[in-house]
């Protein structure tokens, strides 16, 4: 099974897009039906359906309470779902098979301050049953971009730091699939380039992510699939450009600017005969299309 | 297995390196010394105020007493080391964030509870027995008395402390550290005032005294093992010497028999059943 996958994700590679679960030869990264959980009575996730392929991105979006941390955390086996299924490739989520499939950060993560971050992720390739050694260790913490400080005591280390040995921690065992929990939430610029850089290498190498952001324009930038939750339930969910729909065609005139709300790209050109042969003088025209960001405040309702 | 191991050593280590065996260690050998210095000046005085013809040994007295006193500071000493490396270990460490990580690796929760626990129970017990040992041999060193048994009180303590580590490890699934920490000390407190209850019992000849130290006995098997303990340090004394012994502070101590032994083990498994069961049940 193994040698099948590992073949699946080179011809991923030579394709140049990653192989999606609907292939039908390997399971989904992570399959969730009908997800449910209550609180007493708070329903945090109201009957959820969510998949992840192999080497897929897929990005987590709603508001803050929406149940996107809920969500994860049964991924995860830390919480029990009230109702409806979670599988990790293929294993139920929380066994042990599905533990050993993933790799997760927190969003309110904390490790040993006492510890240094080799001694960390050594903890975590034991605990994983990864036979990586030294040589995975001194990968992960370069692509994480810190070799240097992989001595350095944790409770020395800056949040972005820790944050980013957090991502190289959950990397540890080559999980198929990587559950982010605001992942760059403490990075400055320079640090959520070199997370958007590592996703993007992740996916290449065939590593599923759900990354559970509220940076709308990193998820747009990153991300294959969205999904938005809002309330507990699933609101919206498609390609960040089936998300952003067309906006209208913004035409520039002698008299002014003319907007036309329901117009589509391939609108323009009829636009601007009719104008001419009205004998309207056009200086300029601007197909508009909404973002992510309108999509996600029409999808949660302004929130 | 392997998990259980990796476990107990990561917490271990973090004892050292937080320097709690520095501080402890540092703390203990204080505290010998300043029983090695009690019983020095307690034997000097003995010697020169020393009564022949009453029939009483009176350094098998002093020794007993001092060293049930000893005793007594050792199971404490125990229990603040074992409710310490405990009480945040489940609900604060989850509250933190630092459980999080660990539980989404192959490793079940009854392994994160298993290691924890063979960490501070395995550390604990060592530490009592190697506190109490300690003080029979400054005891017998510098007042020339040894106990009557010391394999069987050692190894009360031993299991004495590893309950208390194993009530605070559950403690720690369902109460925030603080209210852990407190809820532990007030049940050692609350056995170690029946045990002075079933004493004052002994001493009066109340029934009902007896009766309730017998019930907290049972139900705080840590407290029952401490006062077998105390009373196998003088359990082949007798005549005048043994009534001088019931008289002093340590002196009602009673063993409960062998029943206590194998109800302290089965109390263990049904604390573990109960930490095991609430933490799989947890949402974290």
């Amino acid at each position: 099974m193994g040698g099948r996958l590992a073949l699946v994700a080179r011809i991923g590679r030579l394709v140049g897009r990653p192989i999606r679960h609907d292939v039908g030869l390997v399971p989904a990264a992570l399959s969730i039906s009908g997800l449910e959980k209550a609180y007493g009575s708070v329903r945090a996730l109201v009957g959820v359906d969510l998949e992840v392929g192999e080497g897929e991105l897929v990005g987590l979006l709603g508001p803050n309470g929406a149940g996107k941390s809920t969500l994860v955390k049964i991924a995860c086996g830390l919480v029990t779902p009230t109702a409806g299924r979670a599988e990790v490739a293929g294993a139920p989520a929380g066994s042990r098979a599905a533990h050993q499939s993933l790799g997760y950060l927190a969003e309110l993560f904390r490790f040993p301050d006492w510890c240094t971050g080799h001694e960390l992720l050594e903890l975590h390739q034991r605990l994983a049953g990864s036979g990586g050694g030294a040589a995975e260790r001194a990968e992960l913490l370069e692509l994480v971009a810190l070799t240097d400080a992989g001595g350095r005591r944790i409770g020395t280390m800056s949040k972005g730091m820790q944050q980013r040995l957090g991502i190289a921690q959950a990397l540890i065992g080559s999980p198929k699939l990587l559950l982010l929990d605001e992942p760059t939430s403490a990075l400055d610029p320079a640090g959520r380039h070199t997370v958007r850089a590592l996703l993007e290498e992740l996916r290449g190498r065939g590593v599923a992510v759900l990354l559970n952001s509220h940076l709308l324009s990193e998820v747009e930038l990153v991300c294959d699939h969205v999904a938005i939750i809002d309330h507990g339930a699933l609101v919206a969910a498609g390609t960040p450009a089936e998300l952003s729909h067309a906006g209208g065609v913004e035409v520039e005139m002698g008299g002014g600017t003319r907007l036309f709300p329901e117009a589509r790209r391939e609108d323009a050109p009829r636009i601007v005969r009719d104008l001419v042969a009205a004998g309207e003088e056009v200086y300029g025209v601007r197909v508009l299309t909404s973002s992510l960001e309108d999509a996600y405040l029409e999808a949660v309702g302004g929130r | 297995m392997t998990a259980i191991r990796v476990l107990a050593l990561f917490t271990l280590r973090e004892s050292l390196r937080r320097r709690v065996f520095a501080v402890v260690a540092i703390l203990t050998v204080v505290f010998l010394a300043l029983y090695g210095l009690g019983l020095w000046r307690l034997y000097a005085e003995l010697d020169r105020n020393e009564l022949d013809g009453t029939g009483v040994e009176i350094s098998i007295v002093a020794g007993a007493t001092v060293l049930g006193l000893a005793m007594f500071a050792t199971l404490f000493l125990g229990t603040v080391l074992a409710v310490f490396l405990t009480l945040g270990a489940v609900r604060g460490d989850a509250e933190r964030g630092l459980l999080q990580p660990l539980l989404v690796r192959p490793v079940s929760r009854r392994d994160l509870l298993l290691g924890r626990y063979v960490a501070a129970a395995g550390v604990c017990a060592l530490y009592v027995a190697g506190v109490f040992l300690a003080a029979a041999v400054l005891t017998w060193a510098i007042g020339g008395w040894w106990p009557d048994h010391v394999i069987g009180p050692t190894l009360g303590l031993m299991l004495g402390v590893a309950i208390i580590a194993a009530l605070s490890l559950a403690g720690s699934v369902f109460l925030s550290a603080t209210a852990n920490g407190i809820a532990v000390f007030m049940v050692f407190g609350a056995g170690l005032v029946a045990g002075l209850l079933g004493q004052i019992g002994e001493a009066l000849s109340s029934g009902t005294l007896q009766d309730v130290s017998t019930a907290a006995s049972w139900l705080l098997p840590f407290e029952g093992l401490y006062q077998a303990g105390l009373s196998g340090l003088t359990a082949d004394t007798i005549g005048f010497t043994r009534f001088a012994i019931d008289l002093g502070p340590f002196g009602g101590a009673e063993s409960a028999g062998p029943g206590l032994w194998l109800w302290a083990v089965v109390y263990l498994g049904l604390v573990g059943a109960w930490a095991l069961r609430g933490f799989a049940r947890r949402d974290l």
